[in-house]
Parts: structure tokens; sequence; C-alpha cells
């Protein structure tokens, strides 16, 4: 039962990177790839009736996170408190960024907002990518199942390393990379004429980057995290999820637009798979004592709550695919502004 | 500042902001959904100009709802950790349900909403209107099936190791203190939404400008607000002041500054709570009237302060104390003017009596004071305890967060809810000059 909802969190964080993932990445391309009003209106028409509903998916993972492993979420989030704040105002920004921009036309509000939509976009990316990267390296974790984190230290991954070190901040610039670029091809599917264009451009580019950084991921998590090699030698059916991101690389680069698309959100769910499937059964390792480390059993709630849990998230969960299905069909299409 | 203060000011501040706006967002989406249930029935199209005037600024209103609500979900974790360890497993529940049931129904259907009234055509646009309240009203339940859980815990077991862990999913759900808790608060929204449509109405019709939308929206905003206004007495203020009398009767004796048990117990209209000397300074009150309203029997013994344990108390009595009174002073003069406003309205008199225009003008931010007050009445109320019985507040902060760290964070979000409050401001005060003919 633990391992159930372990991998219905993992779904629904994998939904989040997936989702909110091409917004954001949009909003890292935004000043990029749209330079008059109008082709500026045109990226944000390509995200806007989606960006609010993709969000959801981190609020209601962060509900699920809570309920089903209460221990996780209280060490994580106290833990992880100044990035966590950090993040939370990125979100504030950035939604009213998005929301507050096509209220008022002129030449000092429009650039003012579009300016906070990508610096909020692309520090968000980052931050989420070092958040996975604290996760694989492991954080020092006390005998209580508490711990609490600087920003940063000396930047070394070793056991007094802080939020950013330069292990974990190598995985941001690789969730920045892999975010611009599924921004980029999703764009490129939306839109039209300039903006079209230049998105794919830009998406051909970066591939290079992506695949450069998933290289140099791939080698260094093994090295950072030791655990994650065993799990693949003692259960080689693991190696299923490396080769989905593999294949979503591979898409990406010879595939066009939608099909390219969902190479990349291929791609980020097997990575983000691979990880999990990785650090398993840990949720959250500790990198001064194994012994301290959460893991599915001693986070999870009791069994009662998860059962129940499961009658009626499964029913909530079909209302939900069943919403997303209606909206992305009802503005199915490229836009037009 | 030690860090239990820091940690309790960073969430008071936080959700007192952040409620500023679902409650106008839950109220007006049910007003939004009778204008446009008008328009659907009288095809008049002046009730659907009006609709999208206010979808205007329910969408800024919801946006700063939705971007000051995630910083609560994120606050149980971050600056309440061992409370989330302790209770997570029951709590988890209802946050949960409430991301999967009503974000997911709201976000789907506002796009829809806002943008979408021409391809929809005006039933499918009825229907995503009624599915955005549908959705901001089941949030709005599990919100205060969490709140109700931590007011009176239902449907739970202690484990031997102390661990407080979910036995009955119902017992959750169905709190018999939800009831009319749940009641009590979302009609607090109608009214704050009805006088907020009143006032902006009551403005077009002083300033004589775009008066025909004036009329629909004073008429909508009395008559909404004059049946809310008197459901918030009764039943659901009785019932929600039932649950306190027979439930926390300690809370009751604070709330109401009783020191001393007493049999035909007063009801203090005015008077200040003196700590020291144990008694109600300045006391207007009416006699009897708190043994009458809590028990129906104008000799019944009311329990005071005196009864319980000062260890027990709530640890701030004079501002739970005049919190309640603001909440309930206001309430009976929202009765009063609302009241006074519909029968003017009866008469054909409402739309020039520039005097009564001006007071609906006027009254416009009391409903958020009101509701605000209400809300510390409930969470001080519950003090010292933050799951009451159970979890003491003081054991349910992130032990590792410092003051200090508190502290900044607290301080940024200051910053940052100013500036939100600026831009809000702003945006809708365009909106309003703007007008629904725009």
């Amino acid at each position: 039962m633990e391992t159930v909802w372990f991998c219905v969190v993992a779904v629904m964080v994998a939904a989040y990177f997936v989702l909110d993932g091409f917004d954001l990445g949009a909003g890292i391309l935004h000043l990029a790839i749209a330079r008059t009003p109008e082709e500026r209106r045109t990226v944000l028409a390509s995200i806007g009736p989606f960006w609010d509903g993709n969000e959801v998916w981190l609020l209601a993972g962060g509900g699920t996170l809570y309920f089903a492993f209460p221990a996780l979420y209280a060490a994580g989030f106290s833990g992880f408190y100044l990035p966590l704040m950090v993040v939370l105002w990125l979100l504030i920004l950035r939604g009213i960024a998005i929301e507050f921009r096509n209220h008022i036309t002129n030449s000092v509000w429009q650039p003012l907002w579009d300016v906070v939509f990508c610096g909020a976009s692309a520090l968000l990316a980052i931050f989420f990518g070092a958040a996975l990267g604290n996760v694989v390296r492991g954080v020092p974790l006390d005998a209580s199942g508490y711990f609490f984190l600087p920003l940063w230290t000396n930047f070394a991954a070793g056991r007094e390393a802080g939020v950013l070190d330069w292990y974990t901040i190598l995985v941001g610039i690789a969730a920045f990379l892999i975010l611009a670029e599924h921004g980029a091809l999703w764009v490129a599917y939306k839109t039209e004429g300039a903006v079209e264009t230049r998105a794919q451009s830009a998406a051909a580019r970066l591939w290079w980057l992506v695949a450069v950084s998933f290289v140099v991921i791939t080698i260094v998590s093994f090295q950072v995290q030791p655990h994650l090699g065993e799990s693949f030698r003692e259960r080689p059916w693991g190696y299923i999820f490396p080769i989905v991101a593999l294949a979503g690389l591979g898409a990406m680069k010879f595939l066009a637009g939608l099909r390219g698309f969902l190479g990349s959100c291929a791609y980020i769910v097997g990575m983000l798979t691979s990880v999990v499937f990785g650090v398993y059964p840990y949720v959250l390792p500790s990198n001064t004592d194994p012994k301290l480390s959460l893991t599915v059993y001693n986070a999870a709630a009791p069994h009662y709550g998860l059962m129940v849990g499961l009658a009626w998230f499964i029913p909530g969960i079909v209302l939900a695919a069943g919403y997303f299905f209606y909206t992305y069909r009802s503005f199915a299409g490229k836009v037009r502004v | 500042m030690d860090a239990l203060t820091v940690h309790r000011l960073h969430f008071a501040f936080t959700v007192t902001f952040h409620y500023l706006f679902p409650q106008l967002t839950m109220g007006l989406a049910l007003l939004i959904v009778v204008l446009k249930t008008i328009a659907l029935r009288t095809g008049d199209e002046q009730y659907n100009r009006a609709a999208r005037f206010w979808a205007k600024i329910f969408a800024v209103n919801f946006a700063v709802g939705v971007v000051t609500g995630i910083p609560m979900e994120f606050q149980f974790g971050t600056n309440w950790a061992r409370f989330s360890k302790a209770v997570g497993g029951v709590i988890g529940q209802t946050l949960a349900m409430e991301g999967v049931f009503s974000f997911f129904l709201e976000s789907s259907f506002l796009g829809a909403f806002i943008y979408g009234e021409k391809r929809l055509g005006p039933k499918a646009h009825w229907a995503a209107a009624f599915l955005v309240f549908l959705g901001s009203w089941l949030s709005g339940f599990f919100i205060l099936a969490t709140n109700a859980w931590m007011q009176h815990p239902t449907g739970y077991l202690m484990a031997p190791d102390g661990e407080i862990v979910l036995s009955s999913f119902w017992g959750l759900l169905l709190n018999p203190w939800l009831l009319w808790q749940y009641l009590h608060n979302m009609i607090a929204a109608v009214v704050t939404a009805s006088f907020v449509m009143a006032a902006i109405g009551a403005f077009y019709l002083l300033i004589r400008s775009h008066e025909p939308y004036g009329r629909i929206f004073v008429r909508t905003g009395v008559i909404a607000g004059a049946i809310a206004c008197v459901l918030m007495l009764f039943p659901t203020g009785d019932g929600q002041g039932k649950n306190i009398a027979f439930e926390q009767p300690l809370t009751l004796a604070a709330m109401e500054g009783l020191f001393q048990t007493q049999s035909g117990a007063p009801l203090a209209i005015l008077g200040q709570p003196d700590l020291d000397k144990q008694q109600l300074d300045n006391p207007l009150t009416i006699p009897r009237a708190l043994s009458f309203l809590t028990y129906r029997r104008w000799t019944a013994e009311v329990k005071g302060l005196n009864e319980f344990p000062r260890e027990l108390w709530p640890d701030n009595i004079p501002l739970l104390y005049y919190s309640y009174h603001i909440m309930v002073g206001l309430g009976t003069i929202f009765i009063a003017v609302m009241l006074a406003a519909v029968l003017q309205l009866w008469r054909g008199a409402l739309y020039h009596s520039r005097p009564m225009l001006w007071v609906l003008l006027l009254a416009l931010p009391f409903p958020y004071i009101a509701t605000t007050a209400g809300w510390i009445t409930a969470e001080l109320g519950r003090q010292p305890w933050l799951v009451y019985g159970l979890v003491r507040t003081m054991d349910g902060t992130s032990a590792q967060v410092s003051a200090g760290n508190g502290l900044f964070t607290l301080i940024g979000f200051m910053g940052m809810y100013a500036l939100l409050a600026i831009l809000f401001l702003f945006l809708v005060g365009r909106e309003i000059a703007h007008g629904p003919e725009a």
C-alpha cells in the first residue's frame, strides 16, 4: 500500500513537470522567441487557458504527499524552508505576471510583467531541479527525523552541503535546459509564423545542450548517490525508465510538431521515474547515516487512511483527467491572437 | 520574538491576507450564477453584461486568491512540521481532497467561464459559471472540514505510541462541528459579496453613471445581502455559538468576558476584559441574556473562566473578546442596514435615496473586517490548542526553523503582499472606473 501511494505521488510529480513544465519553459524563452507585442501575446495565449490548471498538479501532488507521507512532508518542507519560501515568492510573481499583464496595454506595464514572467519561470526551473538534486544526494536527517539546510555552504556535495552545491546546481541547470526545450517544442506546436520558427530553432539548438546534460547528470548522479546503482543492479527491469528517457530524447531530435513535444514529455517522465526508481525505497535519503533515511515505510501514514484515500482518489483523479481532456480539446490547435 | 510567536504571526498574517480574496470569490461566484440565471431566463442582455463586469473583477480577485493560497498549504510543512507529522494522516485527507476535487474543477472551468462565452453559447456558459461556483464552495468545504477537525477532532484514534491516526473517514467528513461552521462561513462570504456588489452599484448611482447597472447591482446586492445577513444570525450563528458553548465552554467564557460562573449570566455589549482584576471594566450588559441565548433559559448557569485551570485559558483573551464583539456588533449592524435598504427598495425609493446609497457605499470594508474578526475568534478561541485537546500550539512548530529564519520570510511575505494589495486595488479600481459598458 505504501508503494502504491509512492507511485501515485511519483505520477503526480511527473504530471506536474510535464504539464507545468511546458508553461515554465514558455516563460523561460518568452523574451527570446517573442519580440513584438503581438508575438508576446501569442506566446502567452499558447499557455493561457492551461497554466493555472497545470499548477494545480503541484498543489494536488503536495496534498497527496501530505496525507500519504506526513513525516516526509514535515521533514522535507521544514528542512528546505528557505528555498521553498523563495519558490513560493516566485510562484506568486509568476502568477500575477501572467494574470495581470493583459489588463493594461502599454509599453511600460506589459514589458515589466514579461520580464517578471521570464525571470520567475527561469528561477523556478532551476530551483525545482536543485530540489530534485537534493533528494538524490540526501540530506542530513537526524535521529528525530528532521534536518535544516542552509541555502549554501561550501558548494561541495558532501555532508555539510547546503541546498545549493555543485551537484544540485548542475541538476538545476539540467532542469532549466529540459524545461526550456519542452517549452520551445510546445510553443512551436501551438503557434505559427515568426514565433513558431524561432521556437523551432531554439528547440534544435537546446537539444544539444539537453543531450550533454543528460550524459553529465547520469554520470555524476550515480557517483553522488551510490544507492542508484544498487537499485538498477538489483532490479534490472528498471532500465525501462532510462530507455523511455532516451527514446524521448531521440524523438525530440527527429520528430516535429506534437510528436516532438510528446518526445520531451517522455524524456521528462523517463528521467523522473529513473530517479524515483533509483532512490526507492528511500523517499529522502540521509547523507550522514543511511539508517536515519526516510523510506516509503517509515514516512507513510497508517494503513486505514491509505486504503480510504484510494477510494476517493481514483474517482477524483479520473474526473480531473476528464476536465483536462475537455480543456485541452476545447483549446486545441494553433493559437490566434 | 521567540520562534513560536514568529511562526504564529507568519501563519496569521498570510492566512488573514489570503482570506480577504476567497471570501469574495465564493460569494461572488454565487451572485454571478444568479445574474447568469436571470439573463438566461429573461433573455435580458443587461444581466449578461452585469455578469461579464463581475467576471472581470472575479478574475483579478481569483488570481490573488490562488497565488496567496499556495503558501498556506506549504506552511503546514514549512512552519508547522511537528503538527503535520502528528496529524497529517488525518487532515492530509481533506487537504488532498481539496486539490483533487475542487482545484482541478475550478481551474479547468474558470478559463472556460472567463474566455469562452462566445464559443460556449449561453447554456454552456451558465454551466461553466455554475461549475466554478461549485468548485469554490467545495474548496471551502474541505478547508472548513480541516479546521472543524482542529476545533473538534472526530474520527481518530490515539495509537499506543501517541500517534494520531484516522479511524473513520466519515467521522472526519461528517464532523458535527462542521455543519454550522461551514454554513456560517459560506454565508459570510455571500454577505461580503453582497455588500461589495451593492457598494459598487451605489457608487454608480451616486455619480450618475452606468445607472441601469447600478440599479441591478444594488438590487441584487441588497436582496442577497438581507437574506444572508439574517441567516448569519440565525440559524448559523446560533448553531455555531452552541457548538462553542457545549464543546468549548472555556472558549465561550473567554469570548464573552465572563470571569465568574453565574446563573442568569449577562451578555456583555461593551466593556474591557481586565485580566488582573478578573473583571470586565466599564461593562454595558443585558441581564441574563447570555444564559438565555446559550441554554434558552433565563436562569441557566454559564461557566466562567474561574472554573478552568489558568494554563488552559486562551493566551490572548482581550483580543479574542474584542474580535468576537466586533464580529457580532458588525453583524447586527449589517442586518439593520440591509433590512432598511430592502424596505426602501420595496417602496421604490432606494435608487434615489442618496443617504442610503452613501451608507451602502461606505459599508464596503466592514464585511471584510467582520469575517476577519470571526476567524480571529475561532483561531484564538482554540488556543492554547492547535488541535483542541490533542496538540498544543507550542508543540506544533518546526523545531529546526529558527525565529530569525521565520522572521526573514515573514517580512518577505509582508513586502510581497503589500505589492499584491496595491496591484489588486489599482486593477479593480480601473475596472470599476471603466464600468460594465466598457
